[in-house]
């Protein structure tokens, strides 16, 4: 993190217009974005080449403080916005910031079959287990028994696993970490966008003022220290016994597959055949 | 460009055009099929994306792009919905593509969100909608015109429209180049609006006709970025617009916004954007709209029709007419903005007016909502929701009926 | 016969490729310098269904773009027989597949009968030929288009590798014509 200055952070904000920010103090939102900002400046990504699309939710109000190309879309919908503008313009990079609402209840459709046509989009999925710009109310992600403003009497429905859905659906390079370890999402970020394939990286998030205060989580602090307490590494986990591992958030790249073909790219051949076959 | 017309010319597929050479190996006339048009015309207009999801009656038009837009360079997509597929729309288009989506009554109403956010995103797009008998799945390969008010009024909100309707193949391939032009003049999602039969009638079309239409291209900004406003309030409204990645890095949102594009709350600055979003329709109807005056010279009776029923509409006005009686059509080519003036003239002039429209009673509300005058017109209808179309012996008798 | 206004129907049901002789024949119009529509009804199934294909050549702008009152009526099913028949002009011709059609209630010198289908099985090897064996006796019987102009329509129409045994569908269907013109 130490090669990144704040001053390097802030030549990708908007901070002349947008700030301050609509998120409650506490929020890991601020903490992705800033993970998101190192890893485009390490890699040394213009800004102009950089499309940031986001949907609907507290996550999704991530696009309009940087300064990149940005798309604050429809709700679920920003995987399909930002298809269109990977296959129009192959050469940007497209950084989808969605929730756990956006990108799996509603806009679940777009998720798995951007990772079934393995289309170069670097999707993450800033997970806090709640709705929070509604209100509270539970999403796909809410842990089963726990409360929400619309489960009132206790959660009842089982849990997507967002990266087990992605790998489900073919996406290539699937990863997760916390809000608490920004480093490693940095990291991980950057290994994605280079990722030339539908990349995922799922970042557990915090929302203490709405899903900690209803689920008694502790205040924002709590609530990281959980994050930290309560994840274990890939490379940990297959060192030690189940009983250990059970329950915990596990960090790391679960899947990562470069044999598999590239969505623009194999429409880069196509036309690319019609032409040589049209030529002749 | 000279790749794409050699592939125009090929015979071995029966979905596509024949063409007719003369002596001199140009090509003349064409028998063309109504969607086959709208994909042609499409991609004469500069069309560069297209994304769409399969749906009756409207598949042609992917077909046939899906074997000719790669062929020279354009971008085609068959997306997992229609949702899906106005979003990828939007997206190329603020990517600087001139893009567009076909459809029919199903997936039309699944696109109405998107369809408004290009609206308030003032993002150029062109849907199409090849209306089907409804409600619901209702008759995916029987015509109706149940979607003429959901084309101006499915989007939530409120904000106006432009819809286009025509009633030929020769039509189909003006109105779509038209719908496109329209589209990047006002930066709007222009809806070209078919009927089912026209959309699979295939007819003679003459290319020398239809290969020197005006083509709108975007302009693009000359300002250094720091200037550069996406919404500018002082531009005329073809005024240059930036795409993403071209140095511009502008923000878009579906929330009420400045005229830099980002989200506000400051009632000012609301009042500003929906202003814009209504002036540049209204205080351009003149060039958006467009009628056909079809022998109302010395009409007593006026047919108002648009599409299919318009021809049915014609061939009873013309039967009627060599009785000697005075029966004329307006036709809407543009349906929304909806051609006020032209209405109210006929109103004044005529003694009745018949509406007859394959639904049950949509564009009559117009008609009655501009009758203001007592010695304004009479106004009678035919509606008709089983599938068929109205034939011109039914209209036929109607104009006898009033006569 | 030159007459003003023709108005055709070709119907059966799906998978006889009524659909593709009316595309052939609106090509064949459009060759001869006709003005012409095509339309089409059928069903949600590929195969089987009611199914019709309707021309319309004209020397004039044709409005409405169905047929109504049929000039000639194609019928290669008893159903559409039955349905289209009462709306036959009274000088129009009816040409049926009386390997399908067994009851038909008009007698008239502008009826005319033959085994298309099995004309086609028998001669040809294929049933599949019958639309445009069919399409080509009807072109020869109305005089609608000139039987170079569908000849030209077949080989632009039909995919390449089935145009030979179009070619010889339409011959054939010119002979039988010639043969059997009251």
């Amino acid at each position: 993190m130490a090669s990144i200055s704040q001053k390097t952070i802030h030549q990708y904000l908007r901070h002349n217009k947008k700030f301050p920010h609509v998120w409650c103090s506490g929020c890991s939102n601020g903490i992705v974005l800033g993970s998101i900002i190192r890893a485009v400046a390490e890699l040394e990504i213009p800004k102009d080449d950089i499309m940031m699309v986001s949907g609907i939710g507290c996550s999704s109000r991530i696009s309009v403080y940087a300064d990149f190309n940005s798309l604050h879309t429809l709700h679920g919908r920003p995987i399909a916005f930002a298809t269109g503008i990977k296959m129009y313009k192959p050469r940007m990079k497209v950084i989808v910031v969605t929730g756990d609402g956006d990108a799996t209840a509603i806009g679940g459709n777009h998720f798995i079959h951007a990772a079934r046509r393995n289309i170069d989009l670097t999707v993450i999925v800033i997970n806090n287990h709640i709705y929070g710009m509604t209100g509270g109310q539970f999403s796909p992600t809410t842990p089963t028994n726990d409360f929400a403003s619309t489960c009132p009497h206790g959660n009842i429905d089982p849990v997507f696993d967002v990266c087990q859905l992605a790998i489900g659906a073919g996406a290539t390079h699937v990863a997760r970490s916390t809000a608490f370890h920004s480093l490693e999402v940095q990291n991980m970020t950057k290994e994605a966008i280079e990722h030339p394939g539908c990349s995922v990286v799922e970042v557990i998030s915090a929302c203490p003022v709405i899903y900690g205060r209803m689920n008694k989580k502790g205040n924002a602090s709590k609530m990281m220290e959980n994050m930290r307490d309560n994840s274990i590494s890939l490379k940990a986990v297959e060192k030690l016994p189940e009983e250990k591992t059970k329950g915990k958030i596990v960090r790391g790249v679960l899947k990562k597959d470069t044999n598999i073909p590239e969505y623009t790219d194999s429409y880069a051949k196509l036309v690319e055949r019609l032409k040589r076959g049209n030529d002749e | 460009m000279s790749a794409k017309k050699k592939q125009e010319n090929q015979p071995d597929k029966t979905n596509s055009s024949v063409l007719v050479k003369e002596p001199s190996e140009k090509p003349k006339t064409v028998l063309m099929q109504g969607n086959e048009a709208v994909a042609l015309a499409a991609m004469e207009a500069g069309l560069d994306f297209y994304a769409g999801y399969p749906i009756t009656p409207s598949t042609e038009v992917a077909e046939v792009l899906a074997d000719k837009l790669p062929q020279r360079g354009g971008t085609i997509i068959q997306m997992e919905d229609e949702i899906a597929s106005i979003c990828a729309v939007v997206g190329a288009s603020l990517a600087g593509a001139k893009a567009m989506t076909a459809t029919s009554g199903p997936g039309f109403s699944l696109m109405q969100e998107g369809i408004g956010y290009a609206k308030i995103a003032e993002t150029p797009c062109v849907v199409v909608n090849v209306q089907r008998g409804g409600p619901s799945t209702g008759l995916p390969t029987k015509p109706s015109q149940g979607d003429m008010m959901q084309s101006r009024w499915g989007s939530h909100g409120d904000s106006p429209a432009i819809v286009l309707y025509p009633d030929s193949v020769k039509e189909i391939y003006e109105l779509t180049i038209r719908a496109f032009n329209l589209s990047e003049k006002y930066r709007t999602c222009v809806v070209l609006l078919l009927d089912e039969v026209i959309g699979h009638m295939r007819e003679a079309v003459s290319v020398p006709d239809i290969s020197k239409y005006r083509v709108v291209n975007r302009l693009k900004p000359t300002v250094p970025p720091e200037w550069y406003k996406h919404y500018d309030e002082d531009q005329k409204y073809l005024s240059p617009v930036a795409s993403y990645g071209e140095g511009y890095r502008f923000h878009v949102t579906g929330l009420s916004h400045d005229k830099y594009g980002f989200p506000t709350n400051k009632a000012s600055e609301i009042a500003t954007m929906t202003r814009r979003l209504k002036k540049k329709i209204t205080q351009n109807i003149r060039d958006i709209i467009q009628i056909e005056s079809f022998m109302m010279e010395d009409a007593k009776v006026a047919v108002f029709a648009a599409g299919i029923v318009a021809r049915s509409a014609k061939s009873a006005i013309n039967a009627v007419r060599k009785e000697g009686f005075k029966v004329g059509l307006l036709r809407p080519l543009t349906i929304w903005p909806f051609p006020d003036v032209a209405v109210q003239r006929m109103l004044k002039n005529v003694e009745t007016v018949i509406v007859p429209e394959m639904n049950q009673g949509q564009i009559i509300h117009e008609i009655e909502r501009l009758t203001k005058e007592k010695n304004d017109s009479d106004i009678k209808r035919i509606q008709r929701t089983d599938g068929e179309l109205i034939t011109p012996s039914e209209i036929y008798k109607k104009i006898k009926e009033v006569l | 016969m030159n007459k003003r206004f023709n108005e055709i129907r070709l119907s059966g049901s799906g998978g006889q490729g009524l659909v593709l002789a009316g595309i052939v024949l609106a090509n064949a119009a459009v060759i001869d310098k006709k003005k012409v529509t095509q339309t089409q009804s059928y069903g949600p199934e590929s195969r089987g269904g009611a199914s019709r294909a309707d021309v319309i050549i004209s020397n004039e702008e044709i409005y409405f773009p169905e047929a109504t009152r049929f000039d000639t009526l194609l019928a290669l099913t008893q159903e559409a027989c039955d349905k289209f028949l009462f709306d036959l002009k009274d000088d129009g011709y009816l040409i049926v597949d009386n390997s399908i059609v067994k009851n038909i209630a008009l007698v008239s010198s502008t009826v005319y009968e033959l085994p298309f289908t099995e004309i086609a099985l028998e001669k040809l090897g294929s049933a599949l030929p019958t639309n445009i064996l069919s399409l080509a006796f009807l072109v020869k019987i109305s005089g609608v288009v000139s039987d170079k102009a569908l000849k030209e329509a077949i080989e632009r129409t039909v995919k390449k590798a089935f145009v030979d045994i179009n070619i010889k569908a339409m011959k054939l269907g010119f002979e039988l014509a010639k043969k059997t013109k009251k």
